[in-house]
């Protein structure tokens, strides 16, 4: 049995709490940062970060981008949306096939 | 193209041909791989991004009315209400292989089928915003999920495609060509041997035909001296 995690600002976060997922709150990087480390570490399949914490630690996330737990998926924070999330995507398109064919989609 | 540096001889050039059939083989395997990677990651990579941005959107929505749930209410309330939730999601992880990656599957459950249990908190102290904001965020939690699960698959994907990729030009361009090109090599100089050799035992051929002619153009003299030679003392 695994874990789902949420890793945001409070007012971001605080709303999963409802749905049982498990919510950290975190303002600054450093925060997150460690929270992710600790969550990888224990059972959490899936953790989900802001992406205005996610900008900010680009290289622990790359650090679990191939292993199968946990999947950092990127949501947009209270602020909206920054669009590293879709840009992730288009990076992992171009990273496969050589260019972006879907951009135009 | 460098051609490899080997001893030019019959049995490291059989030892290359079977390099070269397992070279083409692997190759031909790897693209292969690579073409059905490549179809597969496709479907998923656009699915994945239609889900992305039904997602963002609708947690957009979801933040703007817990914006105003936490502007209606006080912080210390809304903390309360939400402190302890009744309902709980535990994740089943299963694995599934497609062309030998290994990507997540998964399988999630509340604790609770209830839909109305999503809300722990009464309603008499708190706002409907938060109620919308709440139910906002239950309704895409099975699309979060399964937003995860296609990310994470796409870019498992796309790092094999592009570790596939390399492997597969690497031996098209770099392999390939240099063993074609030693076996060519270690064939030609074994052909110019063989050609040295034959033209060298022709020519000692000739020089011991030439040696036994004039050994035989001696005797002849000999024998012929000999004969003049009684015919001289019979006179």
């Amino acid at each position: 049995m695994y874990k789902i995690a949420v890793i945001g600002d409070r007012d971001s976060a605080l709303g999963f709490k409802a749905l049982g997922l498990e919510t950290v709150f975190a303002d600054t990087a450093e925060e997150a940062r460690a929270a992710i480390h600790r969550l990888a570490a224990e059972d959490c399949a899936v953790i989900y970060l802001t992406e205005q914490l996610a900008q900010e630690i680009p290289c622990d996330i790359d650090r679990y981008a191939n292993a199968v737990r946990p999947a950092i998926i990127l949501i947009p924070g209270k602020t909206g949306s920054l669009g590293i999330g879709i840009e992730n995507v288009n990076k992992a398109v171009e990273k496969a096939v050589g260019s972006n064919i879907l951009k135009n989609e | 193209m460098a051609r490899l540096n080997v001893n030019p001889t019959r049995m490291e050039q059989t030892r290359l041909k079977r390099r070269l059939a397992t070279a083409k083989r692997g190759h031909k395997l790897l693209k292969d791989k690579r073409d059905e990677l490549m179809r597969q990651f496709l479907e998923i990579v656009r699915h994945n991004l239609e889900l992305r941005k039904k997602v963002e959107k609708a947690l957009q929505k979801a933040h703007r009315s817990f914006t105003i749930a936490s502007a209606v209410m006080s912080p210390e309330m809304l903390e309360e209400a939400l402190m302890y939730p009744k309902q709980s999601v535990s994740l089943e992880l299963c694995t599934k292989n497609i062309m030998s990656v290994n990507v997540p599957v998964y399988q999630f459950k509340m604790k609770s089928d209830d839909p109305a249990e999503i809300f722990p908190y009464g309603f008499a102290t708190t706002s409907g915003e938060l109620d919308d904001a709440v139910l906002a965020l239950s309704q895409t939690l099975q699309d979060l999920l399964e937003l995860a699960q296609s990310e994470k698959t796409a870019q498992m994907l796309a790092q094999e495609i592009e570790k596939t990729r390399r492997r597969v030009n690497a031996l098209e361009y770099v392999m390939i060509p240099q063993l074609e090109e030693t076996i060519k090599y270690i064939r030609m100089k074994l052909e110019e041997n063989e050609r040295g050799n034959t033209s060298r035992l022709m020519k000692v051929k000739d020089m011991m035909l030439e040696e036994q002619r004039q050994k035989n153009i001696r005797q002849d003299q000999e024998i012929y001296e000999a004969h003049c030679l009684s015919f001289e003392a019979k006179k």
